[in-house]
C-alpha cells in the first residue's frame, strides 16, 4: 500500500507511478518538487538536504498511513532525497492512486503539505556568496 | 543523568556539533533543557522554533526525559 523511501540516489517518477497502478485504480496524482534556480530573484547554485532519517521516514510513514484513511485513495508512494542536489533535480516525490481523480489530487497535496510542516529535513540554499538554512515556517 | 543531544540544520551550527552528551537532573523536562541549552548557545533563542523529539517523537515541554533519552533539536523544517 506504501512504499516511504529516503535515499541520496536520484529519484526516479517512473518508478512511483508503477509502484502506485493497479488495475482497480482510475487515475494516478504525482507531485515532483524540484529544486528552483534562483530564491526572491538570486540565483541559487544547489541545495543541500540533511535529514533526521529514523524520525524523518516515521513521519512520512505517518502521513502516508494519515491519507489512507483521510482519503479514498489506493497507494502511496513517498520519496524524498538527502544530499546535494542541482537545478532541477527531484527532491521529493509523491504518486497516490485512486479509483477517482478528486482523492488523488486531495491525497496528494494533503501529504506535500504535511510533509513540509512535520518531517524532519532541512534544505540549505548555496549561493555564490554563501549559504543558509531555508526555514519553511518561521 | 545523562541524554544524548542530536542537532540538526540551523541549530547544528550554533551547537558546532551533531552528537552530544548532556548532563541532566532526574526529573527533568523537555522545558528545562530548554532553558540549559538557551543559557550555553544564547542564539538558539533568537531561532522563530525550535521543536524538540524524544526518540523520534515530537514531545511537549513538560515531557518528563529519561537517562539515555535521544532528544533531537528539530529546528523549522523545510523539506520538500
Amino acid at each position: 500500500m506504501l512504499e516511504i523511501i529516503l535515499t541520496d540516489s536520484p529519484l526516479n517518477s517512473q518508478h512511483c507511478t508503477d509502484f502506485v497502478a493497479n488495475d482497480a485504480s482510475g487515475g494516478i496524482a504525482i507531485f515532483v518538487g524540484t529544486v528552483r534556480n534562483a530564491t526572491k530573484d538570486k540565483p541559487v547554485l544547489r541545495l543541500e538536504f540533511e535529514a533526521y532519517e529514523p524520525m524523518a521516514l516515521a513521519e512520512m510513514q505517518k502521513i502516508a498511513e494519515q491519507a489512507l484513511t483521510l482519503f479514498s485513495v489506493q497507494k502511496i508512494a513517498l520519496h524524498h532525497r538527502t544530499g546535494i542536489l542541482q537545478i532541477g533535480e527531484a527532491a521529493v516525490i509523491i504518486a497516490v492512486s485512486a479509483p477517482h481523480r478528486a482523492a488523488a489530487f486531495d491525497a496528494c497535496r494533503y501529504c506535500i503539505d504535511k510533509l513540509k510542516e512535520t518531517v524532519p529535513i532541512w534544505k540549505k540554499e548555496i549561493f555564490e556568496d554563501g549559504e543558509v538554512w531555508v526555514a519553511a515556517h518561521p | 543523568m545523562k541524554i544524548n543531544l542530536l542537532s540538526f540544520g540551523v541549530a547544528k551550527d550554533i551547537i558546532g556539533h551533531r552528537f552530544m552528551d548532556w548532563e541532566l537532573p532526574e526529573g527533568a523536562t523537555v522545558a528545562d533543557l530548554r532553558t540549559q541549552l538557551i543559557e550555553r548557545f544564547p542564539r538558539l533563542e533568537a531561532l522563530a522554533s525550535v521543536r524538540m523529539a524524544v526518540n523520534s517523537e515530537y514531545a511537549h515541554e513538560e515531557h518528563l526525559l529519561e537517562a539515555n533519552d535521544e532528544v533531537a533539536l528539530i529546528p523549522p523544517v523545510s523539506g520538500g
